[in-house]
């Protein structure tokens, strides 16, 4: 990999990192009601934003997002203060507006369709994104992401049924971070395997296993998984096998769980390939963090909601 | 005269050839069926989907995210419900980015008894569909406001639920649609496939035109100042009867159809209750939590001091399902008979 884009990856990854856990400071200290994100998924998500390709309609990526992809849309360029407006539920988030939890994405400039608290339901708008696409012809593809247990769910099974038919396939990237565990119960009470890619073979699914700490792995397969949707017109299921750093939500506390870290191995790397020494990562880190601080205080003094906001946007009227 | 189906069929016609319809979808609704109501036959734009009503919702609202327009069939409506947050999704997406994205996307489906269904084809669902904000509701009660209504549906930005009485889906009409021909053996011809091999046949479409029922507006049907009567689907021509029975009686019945559950026309019915002081509610949904309960309290709020007698729900029984044989179905499902009867204590009531 270009050092010039191993330094960009390990920035995204650290402004992502630091970007959730100042929201997890800010719901501790009562700026905001709940938390939930994917610190430990940044080595797979920040490649995915970088690799998409970014825009508005059918010509470009749609992006069906579940709440653990804030590092992807800071790849994209989503600015960290917009994800500090969400926990905040300020008027001012761009996002929702101050309606829905952290991480509940939607970028409609960048085809970031609305994220939803509802497992799973992003497998079934991602086939609507897709045909259109595939229509529409040209590179686009629908891009789909959920967790392990959330492929119980049948919109899961639907995903590779729909996109499957033989001769109406769909240009969709299905991908399953694989961090083990859902909520409290550990996927092998649940699933009796964990190679969840596998379910792509009876349906004749091209599928890929990756690394999901390794950002230089993750982005090769990204980008050959990527090319085969784009250039096939076909969809391929990827699994990433991530890290659940902070637990599920703030439910179960938002403490640090253990596990790989892929940030502080990325670091080690790069310092034994000479790019990035410990001293510059911890710059990096410091620098970060004091931009969060200046967006928190910043954010605290944006507007709330206010009452008539509870009335507005129920139906679209288009402009006269 | 067109019958409901035909209606849909033209409309949905003029959809894809005029309003920028991208696809019709649904279980059976491409060929070679078209339906199997009919009503999507000799379409160009149809094609079948997987039996799976998550996905066929998923799919309108990913068309409608990525600026098609869809329209979606869930083949008997009594098969939604295992789809419901689909459907609270897509009437939520507007709301929840704070007006960053909207769906255009209709949603047809049939619903209520009335053909022998038994209880998994005789389901009722405006009462749950209505809990869905962000979705607008519509139920024809004859060909002519079938055609306007889906072609208002159609153009609407928003998702619209589209219910089709199916008891009425073989009905004719008793006013042409714009560009109908006046002779229906003639429509017969043009548009209704035959039966057998159809791989060769193709439609030949009669010129409608835009005509449309505007979202949000009821109908008056009958004019009277005795009883104001309010139903939509199903139900709604046995009203009209019952009112016509009772006309000759001397007794002057006004019959509203609702024709938009959501957002429902309450100046009319309120104009209307103020002249009769007496209000029959009428439709097959389960009585408890039933849309008629809703549309009472706000007419009771709006008309207290109008009222000359308590007003009246009529509506299916609440019992899991509508029975097969006819005596269950009759009795869980109110009827001409019923109607007229509470008509006409309604109109005596009091005196």
């Amino acid at each position: 990999m270009d050092p010039k884009l191993a330094l960009h990856i390990h920035d995204v990854m650290v402004q992502s990192r630091q970007t959730e856990e100042a929201l997890i400071r800010m719901m501790r200290s009562g700026h905001g009601y709940f938390w939930i994100g994917g610190p430990g998924e940044e080595a797979f998500g920040v490649p995915l934003g970088l690799l998409v390709d970014k825009g508005s309609g059918p010509a470009h990526d749609y992006l069906h997002l579940h709440y653990r992809s804030s590092c992807t849309v800071m790849a994209m360029g989503t600015a960290p203060i917009d994800l500090l407006r969400q926990m905040r539920s300020t008027i001012t988030d761009p996002f929702s507006g101050g309606r829905n939890f952290a991480g509940h994405l939607s970028i409609p400039q960048w085809n970031v369709v609305p994220g939803t608290s509802t497992i799973e339901t992003q497998y079934v708008t991602a086939l609507g994104t897709a045909w259109v696409q595939r229509r529409h012809g040209g590179t686009g593809i629908s891009i789909v992401n959920g967790g392990d247990a959330g492929t119980a769910e049948g919109d899961f099974a639907s995903c590779l049924n729909w996109s499957s038919r033989p001769g109406q396939e769909l240009p969709i990237l299905m991908i399953v971070t694989h961090n083990g565990i859902g909520i409290s119960t550990p996927a092998a009470q649940v699933q009796n395997t964990p190679a969840l890619h596998e379910r792509a073979i009876p349906f004749g699914i091209r599928h890929g296993r990756v690394d999901g700490n390794d950002p230089q792995a993750s982005w090769a397969a990204l980008q050959e998984a990527m090319a085969y949707v784009r250039t096939e017109r076909r969809p391929f299921l990827l699994q990433a096998d991530v890290s659940r750093l902070y637990g599920h939500s703030s439910s179960s506390g938002a403490r640090p769980e253990g596990g790989r870290d892929c940030l502080s191995e990325y670091e080690a790397k790069l310092a034994d390939q000479g790019l990035l020494s410990p001293q510059q990562a911890a710059q990096i880190h410091e620098r970060w963090r004091e931009h969060l601080r200046d967006a928190v205080h910043q954010v605290l003094k944006e507007p709330m909601p206010t009452k008539d906001d509870v009335f507005t946007h129920i139906f679209y009227r288009a402009p006269d | 005269m067109a019958n409901l189906a035909q209606a849909i069929r033209l409309a949905l016609h003029y959809g894809e050839t005029h309003l920028g319809v991208t696809d019709i979808f649904g279980e059976d609704v491409g060929p070679p069926l078209g339906g199997v109501f009919t009503a999507t036959q000799g379409l160009t734009k149809t094609w079948n989907t997987p039996l799976d009503e998550r996905g066929i919702l998923g799919m309108a609202m990913g068309i409608a995210l990525a600026g098609g327009k869809p329209v979606a069939e869930i083949q008997f409506c009594d098969y939604m419900f295992n789809a419901l947050d689909l459907m609270k999704l897509a009437g939520n997406a507007h709301w929840t980015t704070n007006g960053g994205w909207h769906l255009p996307m209709v949603v047809m489906t049939p619903v209520g008894a009335g053909i022998h269904g038994s209880i998994y084809h005789s389901h009722s669902i405006e009462s749950i569909a209505t809990h869905l904000p962000g979705w607008k509701i519509v139920m024809p009660s004859n060909a002519k406001d079938a055609y306007g209504l889906l072609i208002s549906a159609i153009q609407d930005p928003n998702p619209v639920l589209y219910m089709a009485p199916k008891a009425l889906l073989r009905v004719k009409g008793d006013e042409l649609i714009p560009g109908e021909p006046a002779d229906e053996r003639e429509l017969h011809r043009r548009i209704d496939a035959p039966l057998g091999d159809r791989s060769g046949w193709t439609p030949n479409w009669p010129p409608v035109t835009d005509f449309s029922v505007p979202i949000g507006e009821a109908k008056v049907c009958r004019t009277g100042d005795r009883v104001t009567v309010v139903g939509y689907g199903h139900l709604l021509p046995a009203c009209v009867r019952a009112a016509d029975v009772l006309a000759q009686e001397g007794i002057a019945c006004e019959v509203i159809d609702l024709r938009t559950l959501i957002p429902f026309d309450l100046p009319t019915l309120q104009r209307s209750l103020d002249k009769t002081g007496r209000l029959l509610l009428v439709n097959e949904d389960t009585e408890v939590t039933n849309f008629g309960e809703h549309l009472l309290r706000k007419l009771v709020e709006r008309c207290f001091y109008s009222l000359q007698v308590p007003p009246v729900l009529l509506a299916g029984a609440d019992v899991p399902g509508v029975g097969l044989a006819w005596e269950l179905e009759r009795h869980s499902v109110p009827q001409e008979e019923d109607i007229l009867a509470a008509m006409r204590k309604l109109a005596t009531a009091g005196e």
